[in-house]
């Protein structure tokens, strides 16, 4: 997608003035934060997801969702990036989504997701790195179902959920993607600890320990061993997705140093006269465009099923988290000592990013993944 | 996307049509830089398969794929020109011609040359025919190119030309030159013209440069008293610093391309086994700048074909097109070790590593420094004050 469709650039207006009324800093992030909401986001902006059809983005037609590829969801992310709207949009409405397609669990959980009332979960991550290959969760054969034991960390929205996809093992070893199963388990289902925690962008994310947690057969979110296939669906989804995100994060980051640039008056001159943070400023423009080409180049393959998805979404996630590095921390620079303060917007930029980029690997993880699918 | 029933038969008549009309010996890497073909009156070729290459593309307009057909281009749409671009990559086919009459002269003409110049200056440079350089900066003026001082008088039937010209890349191999000369004081950017004339006109000379890399196809080029029919002035009088800075915008678009070096290969897969933890990790941070800027070339050329690129946005491509290829060079010498530093032996291929690595400290200069690009991404894309 190097250009869009007019049905692409529709999306995209509809959700850029979407989240600019809606999803703003003031209204929710700022908002949900003083008051200490124990979600992290509010529901009734879901709901308003829910009724511009985004909960379902990704829902195939026939089971009353838009049926739209990874290229729309960048397009709403972005937007998402842009205004730092917490949503659980990224992990239900396009990873969790994603792995839950073509199967039974589907069917159970998408009316719920597409009226705005389910969110969901991914538990994949069990060390403070993102490493899906090492999951060490064990599930074990028990009567018709598995007993589920072990740790997962860094699940987002996670004691907010209805359901939390849990990969574990059942077979091979950690470092083989064989022999994992991913399981659609009830938040509330017996043994299952859930320890909400408050990350530093002010989202919620869950600690999790199973202890014997029961879960019927059906519970298998398609094939027993094999769960790297739904969990690495959502997994591509969640990494497109979040680059897009990230590039939306970078963007408004940006903007808001541009428009600082030109406002704030040091030495008798506007700060943006002064050469030094013009190429500064330009430097990260180039950087951010390179960024949002790959998401979208990312995006596009992925929508193609083309074999250098895989490839390209991993440098998306790469690049577009070194980008966004690069704008929020030039952008609190930029803005001396106000960016430094909780009542500017800017530091929610750089809170932001942190979390994104770790979530579904950092920009290392994904440059390390380039090297080794390339073989060196 | 997947190609329309039309495009998928172009495909198809392309691939078999480069099959038959490429020689294998064009579809191998170029070896040095005598395998560049750069046509022109006094051009040597190499072998016989590099003139039936240039003859089969110049035929059908392919060297210019997307120029009118009325000037010998090959009319073809953008999605065509994309697909024959697809088609010589997938072959490894080498280019065919080289030219700053493609890539540089010939969109400024298209734009502001009358329809006599077209017919005139076009069929030879699709053909390969007249080899063109590029008379912009002087001493005097670099970075800041309105400086300029060459002098040309209006003389009634003629202009006379004197001055001198730096930088001329191929000045000494060039058949014609493009050249930005001073017709009014009166103004800085308002007082340029812009002028073609032969470089066997009496009263050029020129004087090679030689590079760092031991290459010198640079040259200072003089100009005394040099007499220009009055016809060779493109776009009016005055006003060459509108068709100048047209021609630049298709300069950076072209520089920009070193940013893919090449090719879209990982750098990673062509330098070999890394044993070496650091080195392979900043290979890797290489490669995810590299293959995030090629997706940005393909969306670049979409968005300039469908008119939606912002014009100074050829800047940043150059920009970091040009910083990424010293990346890449920098790494290539890192990783080849001792092997990369030897400057005459048939192994290194007379130093050819080395010598590239040097070339490319160039890319951030000519076409306009890093630093200008930026001043230019600054003033125009992101408006900022004073710049
Ligand atoms: C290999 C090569 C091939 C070339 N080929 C051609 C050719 O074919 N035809 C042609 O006409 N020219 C050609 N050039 C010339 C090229 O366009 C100039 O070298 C270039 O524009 C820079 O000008 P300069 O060398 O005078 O450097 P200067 O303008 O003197 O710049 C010196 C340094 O100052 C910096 N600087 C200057 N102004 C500013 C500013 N406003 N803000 C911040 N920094 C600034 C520059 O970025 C640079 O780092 C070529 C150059 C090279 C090296």
């Amino acid at each position: 997608m190097t250009l869009l469709t007019d049905d692409q650039r529709q999306l995209h207006d509809m959700a850029k003035s979407f989240l600019a009324e809606e999803g703003t800093i003031k209204q929710q992030l700022r908002h949900w934060r003083d008051i200490g909401c124990k979600d992290g986001f509010g529901h009734g902006l879901w709901k308003q997801f829910a009724e511009l059809g985004l909960t379902g983005i990704a829902i195939p037609e026939d089971k009353g969702g838009l049926g739209l590829g990874a290229t729309e969801a960048a397009l709403v992310l972005e937007e998402v990036g842009r205004n730092l709207t917490p949503s659980p949009f990224l992990t239900t409405a396009v990873a969790a989504v994603r792995a839950l397609e073509g199967t039974a669990q589907g069917d159970r959980w998408f009316p719920g997701i597409l009226s705005g009332e389910t969110v969901a979960a991914l538990a994949v991550d069990e060390g403070k790195h993102h490493r899906p290959d090492a999951v060490a969760t064990t599930a074990t054969r028990s009567g018709n179902g598995f007993t589920l034991n072990g740790g997962k960390q860094f699940v987002v929205h996670g004691a907010s959920a209805d359901m939390i996809l849990v990969a574990a093992r059942t077979g091979g070893s950690a470092g083989e993607r064989e022999g994992l199963t991913l399981f659609a388990v009830e938040r509330d289902a017996k043994g299952m600890e859930v320890e909400n925690v408050a990350l530093t962008d002010h989202s919620k994310a869950a600690r999790l320990t199973l202890t014997d947690v029961a879960v019927d057969a059906d519970a298998v979110v398609g094939e027993v061993d094999a769960g790297w296939a739904p969990l690495s669906r959502a997994l591509n989804a969640g990494r497109a997705g979040s680059a897009a995100e990230l590039v939306g994060v970078a963007a408004g980051a940006a903007d808001m140093t541009t428009d600082y640039l030109k406002q704030r008056k040091q030495f008798g001159k506007l700060i943006g006269e002064f050469q030094a943070l013009q190429h500064r400023a330009a430097h990260l423009f180039s950087e951010i465009q390179i960024a949002r080409a790959a998401a979208y180049k990312a995006a596009e393959l992925l929508d193609a099923g083309s074999d250098r998805a895989e490839l390209m979404v991993h440098v998306a996630k790469a690049k577009a988290g070194r980008a966004a590095a690069l704008a929020v921390q030039e952008g609190v620079q930029m803005h001396g000592g106000i960016g430094m303060t909780d009542e500017h917007d800017i530091g929610f930029y750089i809170k932001r990013q942190a979390v994104l980029d770790r979530l579904f690997g950092d920009w290392r993880f994904h440059a390390g993944e380039v090297a080794r699918l390339a073989g060196y | 996307m997947a190609d329309t029933a039309e495009l998928t038969t172009f495909r198809e008549e392309t691939r078999a049509w480069l099959e038959a009309n490429c020689p294998p010996e064009m579809r191998e890497p170029v070896k040095s830089e005598e395998d560049v073909c750069w046509g022109g009156r006094h051009f040597q070729f190499q072998s016989a398969a590099q003139k039936s290459w240039l003859e089969a593309m110049a035929a059908r307009g392919w060297t210019t794929p997307d120029w009118p057909k009325e000037v010998g281009g090959g009319g073809l749409s953008p999605a065509e020109a994309k697909i024959l671009k697809e088609e010589l990559r997938r072959i490894n086919a080498r280019n065919p011609l080289n030219s700053f009459g493609i890539s540089m002269l010939g969109p400024a003409l298209l734009k502001y040359g009358t329809d006599e110049q077209k017919q005139r200056f076009l069929p030879p440079i699709v053909r390969g025919e007249i080899r063109w350089c590029q008379g912009y900066s002087e001493p005097g003026a670099g970075s800041d190119l309105a400086g300029l001082q060459t002098k040309a008088e209006d003389k009634g039937d003629h202009w006379l030309v004197n001055g001198q010209k730096v930088w001329t890349s191929y000045a000494d191999k060039a058949d014609w030159i493009f050249c930005l000369v001073r017709t009014s004081t009166e103004s800085k950017h308002g007082g340029i013209s812009f002028l073609l004339f032969d470089m066997e006109s009496e009263g050029v000379s020129t004087k090679p440069i030689l590079l760092i890399s031991g290459y010198s196809p640079f040259c200072e080029t003089f100009m005394d008293d040099v007499k220009v029919p009055k016809d060779q002035v493109v776009g009016e009088v005055n006003k060459g610093w509108d068709v100048a800075k047209y021609l630049l915008g298709h300069e950076r678009e072209m520089i920009s391309g070193m940013g893919l070096g090449g090719g879209s290969a990982l750098l990673g897969k062509s330098v070999g086994a890394i044993d070496d933890p650091v080195l392979r990790a900043e290979i890797a941070a290489f490669d995810v700048d590299a293959l995030a800027f090629a997706a940005m070339s393909e969306r670049f050329i979409d968005q300039l074909k469908a008119g939606e690129a912002h014009p100074a946005m050829p800047s940043m491509m150059k920009y970091s097109g040009t910083e990424l290829n010293k990346r890449r060079h920098e790494l290539v010498m890192a990783a080849g070790g001792a092997d990369t530093l030897e400057w005459e032996s048939e192994r290194s291929r007379k130093g050819k590593p080395a010598r590239e690595w040097l070339r490319t400290k160039a890319n951030s200069i000519e076409g306009g420094t890093s630093e200008v690009q930026l001043g230019i991404i600054a003033k125009h894309i992101l408006r900022l004050p004073g710049a």
